[in-house]
């Protein structure tokens, strides 16, 4: 019998599986990156860029006031740099983190013993600047169980998206002084030659500083999770 | 020790960050491997109090100015699953898009074509029990860009989605049928062949709305459970 050949589709069950990952191209910006994302401790607007959408367009959430919060609040900076060392000003910063005790906010941590602060998702969004530049508010994360019976440093989950990244860059944030890095199960992971480019360097009593560079010398170490 | 539910990995259906056929890949992706880490409570856990994090849900963005906005009036509705065929309820799908001209309200898209100040093309719908989604849009017109020579992106949807962890994040482009710069895209080229098609969405009767609104399915897959959980 003759006839069409059948075009597959997303409808198609013989092609069912992950849906792939596409770029979040160059102008995300009024869709992804909301006022207040990029902190996670405060009513500040850091994250957004509204400038790149204009007036009466801005349909993102604005910043919320998560209340008082246990622990030491943090700042981190730190830049996205690309193979020649030019700063990336469309990528976008995402971080997932425990809170000071230690407990995640999700129905996947079954930890009822630890507290949860009500106001601290501990998810945040931010955009880079013109100069490739992100910054986030955010609580120092207490330790959480790895594998086996191990336990983690302090550490901040981070996923890395812009124009000409076809699938998100996972990488973490360690922090400088912390004396659990070095038992740390996945920071063990890492060759020891690049394992400083997972370790925000201490710039202040409660800043760090953590540049991403997506390749080249010093190419930070991403993750296959 | 604290009980994990591993999530799979990657397939061989996902783009590799190097594509150089899309230029901006070749400075932006690294050189060096990846490092296979075993999931933690880090990787497997992730937020799900969505109107606290990103807000109320804003399914309708043809009703977010004045008047409508021009273009075709299209419906998108789907589930989101895992790879088990189970629904991911209560997730979010965050969506934005061109206008119908293929011209996006973002000041830094500065193409020849015109703006709609009654279509800001940004929007986010939060999945039911049993994984659907749905929102009312214009259908997006093709663009082009400078990645090379006489070079148009296919209409598509940016779709944004976070799932139940860390791990499950996915970021992806939704196409429409039988559009002939898809097989010429060089975005949607880097998916391989026999996986491309699962970004195509389907015209759907059923979905349509007489009258109204032109109806298409688009069913998005998470990264499920893991059924053989094997460290590293
Ligand atoms: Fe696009």
């Amino acid at each position: 019998m003759s006839g069409p050949t059948k075009t597959l589709d997303n409808q198609s069950p013989e092609l069912f599986g992950q849906t792939p990952w596409q770029t979040v191209g160059p102008f995300f910006h009024y869709g992804l990156p909301w006022k207040g994302g990029a902190d996670l401790t405060g009513g500040s607007d850091l994250g957004a860029r509204p400038e790149l959408t204009p007036e009466g367009h801005y349909v993102l959430k604005t910043a919320r006031d998560p209340g008082p919060l246990a622990g030491k609040m943090i700042e981190i900076v730190g830049q996205v740099f690309d193979a020649d060392d030019v700063p990336v000003p469309d990528a976008m910063i995402e971080i997932w983190q425990a809170n000071a005790a230690g407990r995640y906010n999700s129905p996947d941590d079954p930890r009822e013993e630890l507290a949860l602060d009500a106001g601290f998702i501990g998810f945040g969004r931010g955009a880079t600047s013109e100069d490739g530049e992100y910054r986030f508010n955010t609580i120092l994360p207490g330790r959480t169980p790895g594998p086996g019976n191990s336990q983690q440093a302090p550490h901040i989950a981070v996923g890395v998206f812009g124009r000409g990244l076809l699938k998100r860059l996972v990488t973490r944030i360690y922090f400088e002084g912390e004396a659990a890095n070095d038992e740390d199960p996945i920071l063990a992971l890492a060759p020891a030659a690049r394992r400083l480019t997972l370790i925000a360097s201490k710039t202040g009593e409660a800043t760090y500083r953590f540049d991403i560079h997506l390749q080249g010398e010093h190419e930070t170490v991403f993750f296959d999770i | 020790m604290t009980k994990i539910l591993d999530y799979t990995r990657e397939d061989a259906g996902q783009p590799p960050s190097l594509f150089p056929a899309y230029a901006s890949t070749v400075a932006r992706s690294p050189r060096e491997p990846l490092v296979r880490i075993p999931q933690t409570l880090t990787e497997t856990t992730g937020p799900a109090d969505w109107s606290a994090l990103m807000g109320e849900s804003k399914a309708d963005l043809t009703r977010q100015h004045a008047a409508a906005p021009l273009g075709q009036r299209i419906i998108v509705s789907g589930r989101v699953l895992d790879e088990a065929h189970r629904p991911v309820p209560n997730t979010v799908v965050e969506i934005w898009q061109a206008n119908a001209a293929g011209r996006y309200i973002h000041k830094k898209d500065q193409w020849d074509a015109p703006l709609d100040p009654n279509f800001t093309g940004a929007g986010r719908v939060i999945t039911d029990a049993e994984g659907r989604y749905r929102y009312v849009t214009v259908r997006p017109g093709a663009y082009p860009w400078r990645n090379h020579y006489n070079a148009w992106r296919p209409s598509h949807i940016h779709l944004s989605l976070l799932g139940p962890a860390f791990a499950t994040r996915l970021v992806t482009q939704m196409y429409f049928p039988d559009d002939p710069l898809i097989p010429i895209d060089p975005i949607a080229g880097a998916v391989p062949e026999a996986y491309r098609q699962r970004m195509v969405s389907r015209f759907d009767l059923a979905t349509t709305q007489p009258d109204w609104a032109l109806g298409y399915l688009f069913d998005i897959v998470l990264r499920g459970p893991d059924a053989t959980p094997m460290g590293i």
